[in-house]
């Protein structure tokens, strides 16, 4: 069942359109919601107007005072409002909520809302932020600094005959456009408690903001997931604002049922993207072209409030090394406050803004010592027994080496390289061809003892005729859940595929396996599944209800019933343990940061037209280990779908900020590639079985979002000569780079 | 959705008098929608006008491909999906027929009109730069009497026409060349993406070569470099009776940089679009040369 291409779980109903999303359900006595925000990025609010020829008193109006808890969205930290009241610090910043069962009559009032706001000087770069613009947090304005530090890269940069390298790379931030927006539909009341369906990934996340908002206990909250179209970590922590305002309506309508859907503009507008980022490096390199010393300092726009940024910027820093071998290694890392909308989870966490700085890095670094990009990477790759920057040992059995080999030999790497160069280098050549290479890892699961902290449960539950539920609170949002949790169990319990069903994530019915995020569903809560199986198997052989080695499905059928009828239910709830020898240090920042880690390197093929200076992804060659393959059809889908995101990241997607608000929040002017902007990908496995993981398979989510981006940048220098160091490589930025280089060639 | 649905009135006749006498009756404030691919995206994001609108989609009088020895007339609602299919307009005009394959998806195609992307008059539209390479022409029509008039011309300023209230346009018609084979067509769309895109740099070049192989003819239509979609006069004036050249390019380049008055906005830098305009004149020439 492992490593087969089944159908998927709920591929049927929503091929055919079953499959109901928050905005296909019906609910009577329906109210529609509507959020009233504010424009500008930092003020203080002085009066709300409601204004125009409306039925006001029709309408249910929902303001921070009106907040029967506290007014404050429970994250790490509890300092982001659900209704802002007093200072505004972010536009986009939710000041009024309004509701009416007329949804016409919702569109127009919302215009008719007028904000009264002192404006106060925003602070809308980490440049700013860092130089204390305005104080927003704390009396840095940091969220959150990180340093981490092996070995001593002050002394190493002292040694004779180094190579010094130096060099600054940034990235933007980037939209997660999942295809279904944002929404919610609450009904709350003081006697009937809160009730919330929605599109979400994280149904404890929502429940555990949503009890002290309205301070009720635990059970009178409870959290559903509707069918989600999609999230890529965009619907991890924002949702639990949307339930909460969709909540609020709805208690102050007395229990109606509100809906609250964003469109497209407003989910683009105000939900969190991937943050901003610059990465500085410093490194040494000796006479054989290995890295003596790597110094980095990472900092990340954070936004107006602390969110996740704490835990991105965690990410961010423990991959900012990269799979090299470095006997010093120091980084410095910083979230740092702005008044733009808190920027959030977004596939990758962090590691793709810091991989990028890295993996471009390295090529200049290769190119200071005379080196190609591949050998200068060869020389320099983890071996197992060797230390990551947290002196976490390799005991993963990796052969980084074979991986390059593969990549370079299906990517057809040095004839190609060396054919371009050969035309590249002919008079008027108006397409220039470019190969470039980033090699990277991407921990699997929550970051150092963060699985531990989580304690993660999942319940087996067997049913009368030997069919299985899984229930856990991992979701579905189209990477795949359903189908590779049915196979995990359908293999340890050896019955079929179709006897394994999935509870639908609702609080009040599954336990908390944490949230679906960190590519932590396969490799840490797929093994929780596969442990509760064998478990419910242990439970029938030790009763004597399977005897023998072996058995067959019908068997399993028989022994289940007679399991159920002697004592009533046949359950099994398996908890997290950490692999044996995973170790952190928090305080010093030290150890195993992940159990296991995905590996890969890539490789991009682009063409520059020169003409226009747009660029191209011709070609691209993904190898990666994600230990053993569940399901090889939706692991390439992944694969894909991150490399045609990590594309996007490259080469389009580009937000455009005025005053702090996104204003190409619609989808003719942000730029996603389309199928004609994205080439082949061939897509290669180099399965090793991870020993803790289900059946030895790891994490493959956020892994491919890592390298496209340098891969592709690294080709671009390779195709035009032209170091682009910031993202997106927009034609306009590749044309700044080429008239700069050619009036420095032509002063001399 | 952010429109307040009550707040509009739809009129949909089905004969083009009877529209025209719509107009007439209330020209200044009844506004025409033909496929609606840019009004409807306007009204989605709540931002066009609540008020009084006329759909044209059922005048099947403004539809049909019209071939005569001298002229092709398209109806004003013939959609990009007719003209990218149809074979005497990819033999005779295929930079029309690249423009409406490379504007929007397939439904947008479908839907989309060139009388529709004329009117409305955006200085990024795909078709005008090919319309005025091949020299298009215009029918306007009213109540009680019509007239053609050049399309080159007919875009004085951002979203002014030379058009009065209460005119519709009727048909477009392109003077049909011979001698094909001594014709060249230059056709360059530089979109955000390669399909679904909207125009950066949009150019069109046509030229006809004399027997010594001097520029006998040559007409260049661009859009997304100045206020309305342009003729690049100063280009073509440089281009005319010259003989192509590396020389020829350079001067094509210079003069281009006087036709483009480019903007900053959200999609692109003035910067990119005037060196993109220059780079694709120089381009132009260096095709005619061989």
């Amino acid at each position: 069942m492992i490593g087969t291409n089944v159908p998927r779980k709920e591929g049927i109903p929503k091929v055919t359109g079953a499959a109901l999303y928050i905005d296909d359900m019906v609910f009577d006595e329906l109210l529609h919601g509507a959020t009233i925000r504010s424009t500008v990025p930092h003020g203080t609010l002085v009066d709300v107007h409601f204004e125009g020829d409306l039925p006001w008193d029709e309408f249910v109006v929902v303001r921070a005072s009106d907040v029967p808890g506290d007014n404050v969205v429970t994250m790490i930290e509890s300092d982001q409002p659900f209704l802002a009241d007093g200072r505004i610090m972010h536009a986009g910043e939710a000041v009024v909520l309004i509701a009416h069962a007329d949804k016409d009559l919702v569109a127009r009032a919302r215009k008719h809302v007028r904000l009264e706001i002192t404006p106060l000087e925003p602070v809308l770069s980490i440049a700013d932020s860092v130089a204390k613009k305005a104080t927003l947090y704390a009396k840095d304005n940091a969220f959150k600094r990180f340093l981490v530090e092996k070995g001593s890269t002050k002394d190493a940069f002292k040694a004779d005959g180094l190579t010094i390298v130096e060099g600054e790379y940034t990235t933007g931030a980037q939209e997660q456009l999942y295809i279904e927006p944002n929404g919610m539909v609450a009904i709350a009341s003081e006697k009937e408690g809160v009730t919330i369906w929605g599109s979400l990934q994280c149904p404890y996340y929502v429940h555990k903001a949503l009890v002290p908002l309205f301070g009720l206990g635990a059970d009178n909250v409870r959290i559903v997931q509707a069918t989600t179209g999609g999230g890529f970590g965009g619907k991890e922590e924002f949702p639990s604002i949307i339930a909460g305002h969709a909540a609020l309506l709805s208690w102050k309508a007395g229990g109606k049922p509100v809906k609250l859907i964003y469109d497209r503009a407003e989910d683009m507008w105000v939900t969190t993207k991937r943050h901003p980022s610059i990465t500085r490096h410093k490194t040494a390199i000796d006479a054989k072209g290995k890295l003596v010393a790597m110094e980095v300092d990472f900092r990340i726009d954070g936004g107006a409030y602390a969110t996740l940024s704490s835990v991105v910027l965690s990410r961010g820093t423990i991959h900012a090394c990269g799979p090299y071998a470095c006997p010093n290694q120091r980084i410095t890392a910083a979230a740092m406050a702005t008044n733009h909308p808190p920027h959030g989870a977004f596939r990758g966490f962090g590691a793709p803004q810091s991989i990028f700085g890295l993996e471009r890095h390295l090529d200049r670094c290769a190119a200071a010592v005379g080196l190609t990009p591949d050998e200068f990477r060869r020389r320099n790759l983890l071996k197992p027994g060797q230390t990551t920057a947290t002196h976490q040992v390799i005991e993963e059995k990796i052969d980084l080496p074979a991986m390059l080999d593969l990549a370079l030999k299906r990517s057809d790497w040095a004839k190609k390289r060396e054919a371009f160069e050969v035309e590249n280098a002919k008079e008027g050549a108006r397409i220039k061809r470019g190969i470039g290479l980033a090699s990277f890892f991407h921990g699997s699961g929550f970051t150092g003892s963060g699985e531990v902290y989580l304690a993660s449960v999942v319940g087996v539950r067997a049913r009368q005729g030997g069919t299985i539920e899984i229930l856990a609170s991992s979701t579905e949002i189209g990477q795949g859940t359903n189908t590779i949790f049915a196979q995990i169990a359908s293999e340890a319990l050896n019955i079929p595929y179709e006897w394994i069903q999935i509870a639908n994530p609702d609080t009040a019915n599954v336990p908390d396996s944490g949230p679906t995020v960190a590519s932590r569903t396969c490799m840490v809560v797929g093994k929780l599944v596969e442990r509760g199986c064998r478990q419910l198997v242990d439970a029938l052989r030790k009763g004597g209800f399977l005897a023998g080695d072996g058995y067959d499905a019908k068997q399993f059928a028989r022994a289940c019933d007679a399991y159920i009828f002697r004592h009533g239910k046949l359950e099994a709830t398996t908890t997290y343990t950490p692999p044996p020898g995973v170790e952190w240090d928090e305080k010093r920042y030290r150890g195993s940061a992940y159990a296991a880690y995905g590996w890969a390197v890539y490789v991009a093929e682009v063409s520059v037209d020169m003409l226009t200076w747009e660029a191209r992804v011709e070609h691209f060659t993904a190898v990666q280990d994600i230990g053993k393959v569940i399901h090889p059809v939706l692991a390439a889908g992944q694969v894909e779908g991150g490399v045609t995101q990590g594309i996007g990241f490259a080469l389009y997607e580009d937000v455009v900020w005025r005053d702090g608000s996104m204003i190409n929040n619609q989808m003719t002017n942000y730029i996603i590639p389309t199928a004609a902007d994205v080439p082949p990908i061939d897509v290669v496995f180099h399965e090793v079985p991870f020993a803790h993981g289900p059946s030895g398979a790891k994490g493959v989510g956020e892994l491919p979002m890592d390298g496209p981006a340098p891969a592709i940048l690294n080709a671009i220098e390779h195709a035009t000569g032209l170091s682009i160091t910031s993202l997106p490589a927009a034609p306009e930025v590749i044309m700044a780079a080429a008239l700069k280089n050619a009036a420095e060639a032509t002063h001399g | 959705m952010r429109a307040y649905v009550p707040g509009y009135e739809m009129l949909a006749p089905k004969a083009l008098d009877e529209a025209l006498g719509l107009l007439a009756a209330s020209p200044e404030t009844l506004t025409p929608i033909a496929g609606g691919t840019d009004l409807m995206v306007l009204f989605e994001c709540g931002r066009l006008p609540e008020g009084r609108y006329l759909s044209l989609w059922q005048l099947d009088e403004l539809r049909g491909i019209d071939i005569t020895d001298e002229f092709v007339t398209l109806g004003a609602l013939t959609t990009y999906r007719d003209v990218r299919d149809h074979p005497l307009l990819q033999a005779e005009f295929p930079m029309l027929c690249a423009a409406a394959a490379e504007s929007g998806a397939i439904a947008i195609q479908n839907r989309g009109t060139l009388g529709g992307n004329i009117i409305n008059a955006s200085p990024a539209a795909d078709s005008p730069p090919a319309l005025l390479a091949y020299d298009a022409e215009i029918e306007l029509v009213k109540k009680g009497g019509a007239r053609w008039v050049p399309y080159r011309g007919f875009h004085l300023d951002y979203k002014v026409m030379d058009k009065e209230p209460g005119e519709l346009l009727r048909r477009v018609r392109l003077p049909r060349r011979k001698d094909e084979a001594s014709w060249t067509h230059f056709y360059r769309k530089v979109g955000t993406r390669r399909y679904q895109a909207i125009s950066k740099v949009c150019f069109a070049g046509l030229a006809q070569l004399d027997s010594k192989g001097a520029i006998k003819v040559v007409r260049i239509g661009l859009a997304s470099v100045a206020p309305t979609v342009l003729a690049a006069v100063e280009t073509e004036t440089a281009l005319i009776g010259q003989t192509p050249s590396a020389k020829l390019a350079a001067q094509a380049r210079a003069a281009m940089a006087k036709d483009v008055t480019p903007i900053d906005d959200i999609r692109s830098t003035a910067e990119y679009r005037r060196h993109v305009s220059i780079n694709l004149a120089g381009a132009f020439v260096d095709t005619l040369s061989g």
